[in-house]
C-alpha cells in the first residue's frame, strides 16, 4: 500500500466516524428531553458534521479522483463506510445516548490531542480545531453520567445497562491494522495502545464518581474499519443518501 | 502595471467591516476571522478562518466578500478557508468585546482555555456586571455561545464561549 492510499483510507475512517455520529445525533433534533438538551445534542451533531466535512474534503483531495466531500458522503454504499460500530448504534433511551457520547468523547479527547502533533499538516490543523470542541462534548457527557448514575435507582439502572450493552463496541476503537501501522512510522497517525490505557483510566474516574461499574473486557465486536457493519448503518445511509440517490447532483 | 500591494490594503479595508451574520454588531475583522488579503497568480486571495468547524455562517461570509468586492469592480477573487492556526477567542479585539457586552453577550473571559477538563468560572453579567451568575445550558443558540443567568438582575444572557 502506498502512503497516499493509506492517508486516504485513514481520513475516510476519521471522517466517517464524525459523519455517522453526527447524523445519529441529528435524529434527536426537536426530540430531546428538554430544550437545553436539544440544543446541546444538536450543537454536538453540528460539530461532528463540520469535522466530517473538513476531513472528507481532504480525503477527496488525497484520493485525486475529483471526489468532493459530498460525493464521498452520499455516493458510497455501506461496505465502503469505515466508521466504528459504536458510532452507528441507535440513540435508544437518554442513558444509551449519553453513555455512547461518554465512550466516544473520552476516546476522541486523547486521539485528537495526539493527532494535533500529526506530521500531516491538514490532519494536524483539523485536530487542533476538533480538540476544542471535543472538550465540550466530554464535559457534557461526563456531567450527565454522574448526574444519572448517581441519581435515582431507575436512572442508575438504565445507565449501568447502557454501559454494559455498549461495552462490546469499545474494543474496536483501539485496533490498529496495516493502514495505521504504515502511517505510524511517518508520524501521521498515533499509537492507540497508550491511548487505550488513558481512556480506561479517565473513564474509570467518571464511572466511579457516577457509582457505575466498568465491565470486564469480554467478547468485542469488530468490523467497522473493514466495512462490515451492524444492521443499523444501512438504515442511516438510506435516509441520509436518499435525496442524492434519487436526484443525483441536486443542489439547494 | 497595477500596484497590487496598495490594492490588497484597499480590499482588506473594504471587506473588514462585513458584519458577522450571527452577531451583526461585530465585524469579521473584529472577530479575527479575516486573516489576510494577498495577490497570488492574478487573483486576490482572501484568507478566512472558521470560528467553529461547522460554523454555518462561513458560506454567507464568503458570498458577502465576493459580492462586496464585485461592487468595487474586483472580480478576480478567491476566498480561502484555513483551519490552521486554529481560531481562538484571543483574536477578538478589545473594542469588539465592548461591543459584544453592549449587545448583551458576555465576551469570553480569558484566553485560549488551555485547561482541558474544566469549566469556566466567573462570567460577568453584560447588563449589571455582577459576577453572581450561573450556567443554564453549556450549548446555546449558536455553536459559539452558552446560556447563563444572572442571580443579581435575574436576566438570562448569552456568553461567548472561550475557545
Amino acid at each position: 500500500m502506498k502512503k497516499e492510499e493509506a492517508v486516504f483510507k485513514y481520513c475516510l475512517r476519521l471522517g466517517d466516524d464524525a459523519l455517522i455520529l453526527g447524523h445519529r445525533l441529528s435524529e434527536l433534533c426537536s426530540k430531546a428531553a428538554f430544550i437545553e438538551e436539544d440544543l446541546a445534542l444538536t450543537n454536538i451533531s453540528l460539530d461532528m458534521i463540520g469535522r466530517a466535512q473538513a476531513i472528507l474534503k481532504y480525503a477527496g483531495e488525497v484520493e485525486g479522483k475529483g471526489n468532493s466531500e459530498d460525493d464521498l458522503a452520499y455516493r458510497r454504499p455501506e461496505i465502503k463506510y469505515y466508521n466504528h460500530l459504536l458510532m452507528e448504534q441507535d440513540n435508544g433511551d437518554f442513558a444509551r445516548t449519553i453513555v455512547r457520547q461518554l465512550f466516544i468523547s473520552t476516546f476522541e479527547y486523547f486521539l485528537y490531542s495526539d493527532l494535533e502533533r500529526s506530521a500531516d499538516p491538514t490532519i494536524s490543523a483539523i485536530a487542533s480545531k476538533a480538540i476544542k470542541e471535543v472538550k465540550y462534548h466530554f464535559e457534557h457527557a461526563s456531567e450527565w453520567t454522574v448526574r444519572l448514575g448517581d441519581g435515582t435507582e431507575e436512572s442508575h439502572n438504565r445507565m449501568q445497562k447502557a454501559v454494559n450493552d455498549l461495552w462490546m463496541y469499545t474494543g474496536e476503537l483501539f485496533e490498529m491494522d496495516e493502514v495505521e501501522n504504515l502511517l505510524l512510522k511517518d508520524g501521521i497517525v498515533v499509537d492507540l495502545i497508550p491511548i487505550k490505557s488513558q481512556w480506561q483510566m479517565k473513564l474509570q474516574n467518571v464511572l466511579t464518581e457516577a457509582t457505575l461499574t466498568m465491565p470486564e473486557d469480554g467478547y468485542m465486536q469488530t468490523g467497522g474499519r473493514k466495512g462490515v457493519h451492524t444492521e443499523k448503518l444501512g438504515h442511516i445511509l438510506s435516509e441520509m443518501q436518499y435525496l442524492q440517490r434519487a436526484y443525483p447532483d441536486a443542489k439547494w | 502595471m497595477v500596484d497590487t500591494t496598495a490594492n490588497t490594503e484597499k480590499i482588506y479595508n473594504w471587506i473588514a467591516n462585513i458584519p458577522d451574520p450571527e452577531i451583526p454588531v461585530i465585524s469579521i475583522a473584529d472577530l479575527g476571522m479575516l486573516r489576510r488579503v494577498e495577490y497570488k497568480e492574478d487573483k486576490y486571495v482572501v484568507t478566512i478562518t472558521p470560528t467553529y468547524t461547522a460554523c454555518p455562517a462561513m458560506k454567507m461570509i464568503e458570498d458577502e466578500i465576493i459580492e462586496k468586492l464585485h461592487d468595487h469592480h474586483v472580480d478576480n477573487v478567491k476566498v480561502d478557508l484555513v483551519y490552521t492556526p486554529a481560531w481562538t477567542t484571543d483574536w477578538i479585539s478589545e473594542t469588539a468585546k465592548i461591543k459584544l457586552r453592549k449587545y448583551g453577550i458576555s465576551p469570553p473571559q480569558h484566553s485560549s482555555c488551555s485547561k482541558v477538563f474544566g469549566t469556566e468560572k466567573q462570567v460577568a453579567c453584560p447588563r449589571c456586571n455582577s459576577k453572581d451568575t450561573e450556567v443554564i445550558s453549556k450549548f446555546g443558540s449558536t455553536a459559539c455561545k452558552a446560556l447563563y443567568k444572572c442571580n443579581s438582575c435575574k436576566e438570562s444572557f448569552d456568553y461567548f464561549k472561550c475557545h
